[in-house]
């Protein structure tokens, strides 16, 4: 008998995408570049996060047809993105046949209080998060993927980081507890106690952990993964640059040999110019993507 | 005895715990002074596309066959097969080639329809084995020289020619460990 949409299924998948880069593609020609530059999977959007942050409104899923479009381009998986909250768009994505979805903050919020349901669903589900809390609750939910929230489409890596050393800190300090401080630790984070232990017996998260939210060069990717993280992904930082073809293998290269820094500067060379960055003190706290999930 | 494990994308990681956890040493393989000690390589699940680019950015497939000449072993296991297929159904993707097969990618479909499933490897013991099978291909034909250890219904998915085994599934993530003693068995 074969199972599907099991949890070793759903987290299978994201175990194949490590050490891996995950680009947001608006066109089947972008999708395209994408796989040839050696991109793991692609992220099938109407608008990359700069341009959604630039045009203002509610931000939605995507058209079904662009998303078809994208996946019939490209044999690598695809994934797209649904509002917070709206699990009627996922079970569009679903019929739809993506590979993963992503329940994103980049994306205008339709509820306030509650995230998706994960696992009513075969299809696999990413999720952000800003700290260990955050990133157990949506594990809880059902979440197979875990990736920082950064903020995204700014081009500006510093919350990204900030995150990721946030979760990581936060695994450590879980990991050396004496086992009767573990409930106390759970209350605090808001996080299911069943996780907590889990995460104090591995000393990880129990799903993959991806890097996101403002990865704009090579060397910015090869940081995150130097921090800890298990594969990343670029939103605007591909195509808002200058030559999105060149940059998108630097980045690919850079994921793989995030450790060797003569391989760095080999391939962060040429690039032509990486997207304007946005200063996080410049964003208004009402624009701030990240703030969006519970 | 030193395995390497191909560490461009994927899930090398669960590789390299599967032989840890049976007594062998294992590095990670990215660039090619790194194959110089090994004694058996393997590829990993990932995406074959990227691990093809990568191959060649970095020069890893005329290294590889060299050795591969002078004896070593290869196990690829889901994109790993697919590297270790002479033919790949509608793709001229990069390959190392070294197995008389003709694989399907994402044969079994996108995401939803990935599975896992008991099948029965007789080569590895008369228990079924758990086999997890994520967008997986099929190997659709096999040459002369070539054994047939698995079947899922009609479709082959577990091979070996001589020093060489591919897996259609992913041995690497459930806590089974037979797949990887018959590589370390009958291929080293």
């Amino acid at each position: 008998m074969a199972e599907k949409g099991t949890w070793t299924v759903k987290k299978g998948l994201a175990e194949m995408l490590k050490g891996g880069v995950i680009m947001d593609v608006t066109t089947p020609e972008q999708a395209k570049i994408a796989e040839e530059a050696g991109a793991c999977a692609v992220m099938a959007l109407e608008r990359v996060p700069a341009d959604i942050r630039a045009a203002g409104g509610v931000a939605r899923m995507a058209d079904p047809t662009i998303i078809k479009k994208i996946m019939d381009a490209v044999t690598i998986p695809v994934m797209a993105k649904v509002r917070i909250g709206h699990f009627v768009e996922a079970q569009i994505l679903e019929h739809l046949g993506v590979d993963y979805i992503d329940e994103s903050e980049v994306l205008t919020p339709v509820d306030e209080q509650h995230h998706i349901d994960k696992y009513a669903f075969k299809v696999p589900f990413v999720c952000g998060a800003r700290n260990l809390g955050e990133a157990l609750r949506r594990i809880g939910e059902g979440a197979a993927m875990i990736r920082t929230k950064g903020e995204p489409g700014t081009g500006n890596v510093v919350e990204a980081v900030r995150h990721m050393r946030k979760v990581m800190g936060e695994i450590r300090r879980i990991a050396n507890m004496p086992r009767e401080e573990l409930m106390a630790a759970a209350k605090d984070m808001g996080a299911p106690y069943e996780l907590v232990l889990q995460v104090a017996e591995l000393g990880r998260l129990p799903v993959v952990n991806f890097a996101a939210g403002g990865i704009a060069t090579p060397a910015d990717a090869a940081l995150m993964m130097q921090l800890g993280c298990d594969g990343i992904f670029v939103g605007s930082g591909i195509f808002k640059s200058t030559n999105p073809a060149a940059r998108a293998k630097a980045v690919v290269a850079a994921t793989t040999h995030y450790n060797d820094p003569k391989i760095l500067a080999e391939v962060s060379g040429d690039l032509g110019e990486a997207m304007p960055g946005l200063e996080i003190a410049s964003i208004q706290p009402e624009q701030r993507m990240q703030d969006r999930g519970w | 005895m030193l395995i390497g494990v191909l560490a461009l994308q994927g899930a090398f990681i669960e590789h390299e715990k599967a032989f840890r956890s049976l007594g062998v040493g294992t590095i990670q393989v990215r660039l090619p002074g790194q194959l110089d000690k090994l004694d058996g390589l393997v590829i990993p699940g990932g995406e074959s596309t990227t691990m093809g680019k990568l191959m060649n950015e970095f020069g890893l497939f005329e290294p590889i066959r060299e050795k591969v000449l002078s004896g070593m072993p290869v196990f690829g296991t889901c994109a790993g097969m697919i590297m270790m297929a002479k033919d790949i159904a509608g793709s001229s993707q990069p390959r190392l080639g070294l197995m008389d097969i003709s694989v399907e990618r994402n044969a079994s479909g996108r995401q939803v329809d990935s599975f896992e499933a008991d099948i029965d490897i007789p080569a590895v013991g008369s228990q079924p084995f758990r086999a997890v099978f994520i967008r997986a291909p099929y190997i659709i034909d096999v040459g002369s020289g070539v054994d047939v250890l698995a079947k899922f219904g009609e479709k082959i998915v577990f091979a070996r020619q001589g020093r060489f085994l591919a897996a259609a599934f992913h041995p690497e993530l459930t806590d089974d460990l037979r797949v990887h003693r018959y590589f370390l068995e009958k291929c080293m």
